[in-house]
């Protein structure tokens, strides 16, 4: 599989991402630097997590104007799975390839624990082998907003990729760490393509991390 | 010139930093408080002689960058 890795100043999450790749496809992918402008053929494109610069202005709001983002929103618009995960997700949503906005999250406090996630839409190129599955969150601004609109676009069009549930897979106010409108873990673009998740399946894709929940997300996209 | 910009949450969207604020002013003996809503202010310099201009621009910044409109509202003021 060839995959790429966009890194921005200030990402901490690129290179873990690539070591889950590299472990489960056995290709190693490429890191593609911010100011670069284009990405050669791709199977995957990867915005990681971190603190993309400092979080100035809006988490993601500075990223999504770094040169790279004009051709992972091209690639993302013919077709190539782009994966955004944490601050990746608050990249492609200010990019405008998903829609939505991350607030603080309601306790106004950075939360950083295992979480458990189902996949509601089980049918995308990244949801297929995830059913309850546990990783961890790690945010201040993790809560996700719609318009009334937009949400009934977002659900009319199934375009919830997870929520945030309990170990039965209920989901409910008590399984919600941020306040996220209708436990909201992670969306999918129309086309089912873009995925921008909150949860870091990276950090659950190795015994040693204690769980490998998250392998399941890669193993889909390697299917 | 010089542009004022201020950046609020619609007031539809919670803002749960503006409930601590308010009750810690309230804390404070402030007991009138209302409401607060808490946002962002933005200076601007610009190199524009024509006021027109520089408010079409200055709301295309705020459009495309400085604010997020889905959950925020923006105003412009030209000093």
């Amino acid at each position: 599989m060839k995959s790429h890795v966009i890194v921005f100043p200030g990402s901490n999450c690129d290179r873990d991402v690539a070591v889950a790749i590299k472990n489960i496809s056995g290709d190693q992918p490429q890191m593609v630097w911010h100011k670069e402008t284009s990405i050669s053929q791709s199977d995957l494109i990867v915005v990681p997590g971190g603190f993309s610069y400092g979080d100035y202005l809006r988490c993601g709001a500075m990223a999504s104007t770094s040169p790279i983002m004009q051709d992972v929103v091209k690639k993302a618009k013919e077709g190539v799975p782009v994966l955004g995960i944490c601050n990746g997700f608050q990249i492609l949503i200010e990019s405008g390839l998903l829609d939505g906005a991350l607030m603080r999250n309601n306790s106004l406090s950075f939360i950083c624990r295992d979480i458990l996630i189902k996949s509601k839409n089980q049918s995308s190129v990244f949801t297929k082998k995830t059913q309850v599955a546990k990783m961890p969150i790690a945010h201040n601004e993790g809560n996700f907003f719609a318009t009334s609109e937009q949400l009934k676009r977002i659900q009319d069009d199934d375009q919830i990729a997870f929520q945030y549930c309990d170990e039965n897979g209920n989901v409910g106010c008590q399984s919600n760490p941020n306040g996220s409108l209708e436990n909201i873990a992670g969306i999918l673009n129309k086309n089912k393509n873009v995925l921008g998740m909150m949860p870091h399946p990276e950090r659950a894709a190795d015994l040693a991390h204690g769980c490998e929940d998250g392998k399941t997300i890669f193993e889909s996209i390697l299917n | 010139m010089l542009a004022k910009i201020y950046i609020t949450l619609k007031k539809d969207v919670l803002d749960p930093q503006g409930s601590v604020i308010a009750n810690s002013l309230k804390s404070l003996g402030f007991n009138n408080i209302e409401d607060v809503r808490q946002g962002k202010y933005i200076e601007i310099k610009l190199d524009s002689e024509n006021e027109d201009t520089a408010n079409k621009q200055l709301n295309e910044m705020c459009e495309k960058l400085l604010a997020n409109l889905v959950i925020e509202d923006y105003k412009v003021e030209i000093d």
